[in-house]
């Protein structure tokens, strides 16, 4: 594309189109390979492996480090979606009613959780929950009380998604539906809905592996040790045995799950461009 | 004006129809009676409200004033079960609006079973028997987007055969078709009309209008101008707005702006 570009334009003295760019390119490899020597040089290596790559004490987290800490990330952060999912749905379908009310509720839910950092909801479902109703029990412990904290965050991003993506459905599908004969809900149900999902699935894989990373958090309810996830865990870990190796083995964990996912997600994003062209 | 021909009764009714988006008085008051098993073609400039006149007729689009009656079901009533009433009127619309998500025999199945309670072998019977009629069992599989416009359009005009309609509405059906594709299509609704369906097509296909119809309608600024037998008002036109519209329909200059529109409607989608 640049090479007509510079025939055309009138040699001036110098250093062509092409010629600047190899040299400015050049020279950000060279200050990039050069910042990565002084890290690794200045950096003391032998401490900080001493400190997080310690391999007697990776080896005691297995296999509990998998079938304990990362089974309670997983079923937390996919009990969390699925509230998430279902709340956010609602949500969506009442920001796109006709009835004023459903949509001004729907607003408000949306900008108060979209606000609130995850943390304080965390707090809040642990603390003023139990105060404001005490004795009563959120549903399955604490599986239910981060179903819900989780749940609350994730369907204000949910929420918005869907919407989107049913708006996204082009209008003749609606009406072709309701000429058939279908009512509106049906509608949304059977046709809508489902081309909605298929719009939306990159942003909500997104949004697992927002939640995945956000279950950590789980931390702040307080959870006996059965209920630890992959973040309590290595922390706990690392106190015990006064080395943070736990830390890089919990982290190592993490992306096990959240690569995966992430190269999903863009699989998806490169296949949804070519189905457009 | 002559030979209106509603022999065995109005299977469609429109009285003194007004419609308006906001300020803009799309419909001016039409009144239009179309018999059981005649064919209507409804002409016009665009702009002129045909579509607008045509999705009032099964409510798609609410009419601001007067009244609408399909098999003497008032459809204005505001009690009436307007999904009950929609069974019985077919659509086709000038983008197809398959369900893109679903293979061509679920596009037709899918409605019957959750509109109609039909079950499944009931419903695939009924498939199997109207892409067959419109010479598509092959593509009973396939996905819409590997079919062509017209083949997408006589699938759509089998499903909504496959829910039996009494009244067929369409839309500029091949409007948005490349012009080889556009025998198909209108063979396909040649052999409706020769059924006996009751049809009103909004068209610019001329030579349809001249050969299937019994009666053309035209329309310009929100009102019927003149209607009557397809040889009288496309041959022998008693208005002058009606000669104007034909014969810039008939210039080769304002053709190309014709076949223009379709396409750029294609694209939007
Ligand atoms: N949903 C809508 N909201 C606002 N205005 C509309 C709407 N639908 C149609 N109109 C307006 O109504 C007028 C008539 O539109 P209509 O689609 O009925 O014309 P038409 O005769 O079918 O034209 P064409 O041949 O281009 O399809 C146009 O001015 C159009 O802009
Ligand atoms: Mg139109």
């Amino acid at each position: 594309m640049t090479a007509p570009d510079v025939r055309l334009q009138p040699r001036k003295k110098g250093l062509t189109r092409t010629q600047k760019r190899t040299l400015s390119r050049g020279a950000q490899y060279v200050v990039f390979v050069a910042a990565v020597i002084a890290f690794a040089v200045a950096a003391d290596w032998g401490r900080l492996k001493n400190q997080f790559a310690q391999w007697s004490i990776a080896k005691q987290m297995f296999p509990d480090v998998i079938t304990l800490a990362l089974k309670n990330t997983v079923l937390y952060t996919l009990s969390g979606f699925v509230v998430g999912l279902v709340l956010g749905m609602v949500i969506a379908l009442m920001r796109l009613s006709s009835v004023g009310p459903y949509r001004w509720v729907a607003g408000i839910y949306i900008e108060i959780f979209r606000g609130l950092p995850a943390l304080l909801i965390f707090i809040f479902i642990g603390v003023a929950v139990p105060l404001a109703f005490p004795g009563t029990e959120i549903v399955g412990g604490t599986y239910g009380k981060v179903a819900l904290a989780l749940g609350l965050v994730a369907a204000a991003y949910m929420a918005e998604t869907i919407r989107a993506g049913i708006q996204a459905v082009p209008k003749g599908q609606m009406e072709a539906a309701r000429s058939l004969g279908f009512s509106p809900a049906r509608a949304m149900i059977s046709i809508i809905i489902p081309q909605a999902f298929r719009i939306i699935l990159p942003p909500l894989t997104n949004e697992l592996v927002l939640l995945f990373k956000d279950s950590s958090l789980v931390l702040f309810l307080g959870v006996t040790l059965e209920e630890r996830e992959l973040s309590k865990y290595g922390r706990d870990l690392a106190s015990t045995t006064a080395n943070s190796t736990p830390i890089l083995v919990a982290g190592l964990c993490y992306l096990l799950v959240t690569i995966p996912l992430g190269f999903v997600v863009r699989r998806m994003e490169a296949k949804a461009q070519e189905a457009v062209k | 004006m002559s030979q209106t021909s509603p022999a065995a009764g109005a299977e469609i009714e429109v009285r003194g129809l007004h419609k308006s988006f906001g300020d803009n008085e799309v419909l001016r008051g039409i009144d239009l009676e179309i018999g059981r098993g005649e064919v209507v073609c409804v002409i016009g400039p665009s702009g002129s409200g045909k579509s607008t006149l045509l999705r009032c007729v099964n409510l798609l689009e609410e009419p601001t004033k007067g009244q609408v009656l399909v098999g003497g079901t008032e459809l204005t009533d505001p009690d009436v079960d307007i999904d009950a009433v929609r069974r019985r009127i077919g659509m086709v619309f000038q983008q197809f609006n398959l369900f893109p998500h679903l293979t061509v025999t679920r596009n037709l199945t899918l409605p019957q079973r959750r509109v109609l309670g039909r079950d499944k072998a009931e419903a695939a019977r009924v498939a199997a028997e109207n892409l067959a009629r419109v010479g598509l069992s092959e593509k009973a599989d396939a996905y819409p987007a590997s079919l062509s416009g017209g083949q997408q359009q006589r699938v759509a005009i089998a499903r909504s055969l496959s829910m039996g309609p009494e009244v067929m509405l369409f839309d500029e059906p091949t409007s948005a078709l490349d012009p080889e594709l556009v025998g198909d299509v209108l063979a396909v609704m040649r052999m409706l009309a020769d059924e006996g369906m009751t049809m009103m097509v909004v068209t610019h296909e001329m030579t349809f209008a001249r050969e299937v119809a019994d009666r053309v309608v035209f329309m310009d600024g929100g009102v019927i101008v003149e209607q009557g037998a397809p040889a009288q008002v496309i041959g022998d036109p008693a208005h002058e707005r009606t000669r104007h519209f034909l014969s810039r329909l008939l210039d080769p200059a304002m053709a190309e702006v014709e076949e223009g529109t379709p396409e750029q409607l294609g694209k939007g989608d």
